[in-house]
């Protein structure tokens, strides 16, 4: 079944706050095998710049799949998540998310479109602190697979 | 460390080839680590039902493979100022101790604006292309 056009544009409330731990951070390091100290040692941060820790390019999707699921959740988008696959994903960093920061994600649809019996849905995810400060926005795009 | 200047990089500077290997160990480190329980990324049987030819590595633990390349290169992760990859074929990742293994090769591909440049990666698996784009900028000093 073919995503309503009508839906991009749909934007969801903000996510509850999420704060960022410097032990969150190198744990998610760890599991790319990254060794750089900018994620674990506040000294070695500070002298690239920082104030704290930083966390990898990729951190983001840990707000961003929450958010996400929003919409995939949504009755409206009603789709079938075991027919799921990641197509597409960008990050556009205003400045790397640190240690310390209380983010509120939210989530809006982007784009709905269908090729060849699969449904593409993009999803904007655009991060903040609570305070209003832009620290990253994600784009989604998955792929609903067309039952065979 | 210290970033990477600009003017030490011209177009067609080639980052240095990262290997890495992928194990199913890996795979439940990164479901952990990210939040992303997907079931196709640790069941054979449930990937097997939804027509995958096994179990494979999540998109994004492969997506952050390839951006270590970037980091570690730049000299501070923080540089990264876009990412974007596009998942082209999965990750198989088999049931043993070698697991599998992704092959990231980096080339700077434009000089921009404000000491920014264009990275174009190439990341495959077993010599198959498993991101069909995969492209950073990042801010040099």
């Amino acid at each position: 079944m073919a995503l309503d056009p009508g839906l991009v544009g749909r934007s969801y409330p903000p996510s509850v706050v999420y704060e960022v731990g410097r032990e969150k951070i190198a744990e998610f390091a760890t599991a790319l095998g990254d060794p750089d100290p900018a994620y674990r040692d506040p000294a070695a941060a500070r002298a690239l710049g920082h104030p704290d820790v930083i966390a990898p390019p990729t951190f983001a999707i840990v707000l961003s799949l929450g958010a996400g699921n929003v919409v995939v959740g949504d009755p409206d988008v009603g789709i079938d998540y075991s027919r799921v696959v990641h197509g597409e994903q960008r990050f556009t960093h205003h400045r790397p998310v640190r240690a310390g920061d209380r983010l509120v994600a939210t989530a809006t649809i982007d784009a709905v479109r269908s090729v060849a019996g699969n449904d593409m849905l993009t999803t904007r995810v655009d991060l903040a602190t609570e305070d209003g400060e832009p620290v990253c926005t994600t784009r989604s795009m998955l792929v609903v697979r067309g039952a065979a | 460390m210290s970033r990477l200047r600009a003017a030490d990089v011209v177009v067609g500077t080639e980052l240095p080839e990262q290997v890495s290997r992928v194990t199913r160990a890996d795979l439940v480190r990164y479901a952990g680590a990210s939040g992303d329980f997907n079931v196709i990324h640790w069941s054979d049987r449930v990937a097997g039902e939804v027509g995958l030819p096994g179990v494979i590595a999540h998109g994004m633990l492969t997506a952050g493979l390839a951006a270590r390349a970037v980091t570690g290169w730049a000299g501070d992760p923080g540089a990264v100022v876009d990412y974007h990859v596009r998942f082209s074929r999965p990750v198989v990742v088999p049931d043993d101790d070698a697991g599998a293994e992704v092959a990231v090769r980096g080339r700077v591909a434009a000089l921009l604006d404000d000491g920014r440049v264009r990275v174009d990666l190439t990341v495959t698996s077993g010599g198959d292309k498993v991101l069909s784009l995969a492209r950073a900028v990042v801010a040099l000093a």
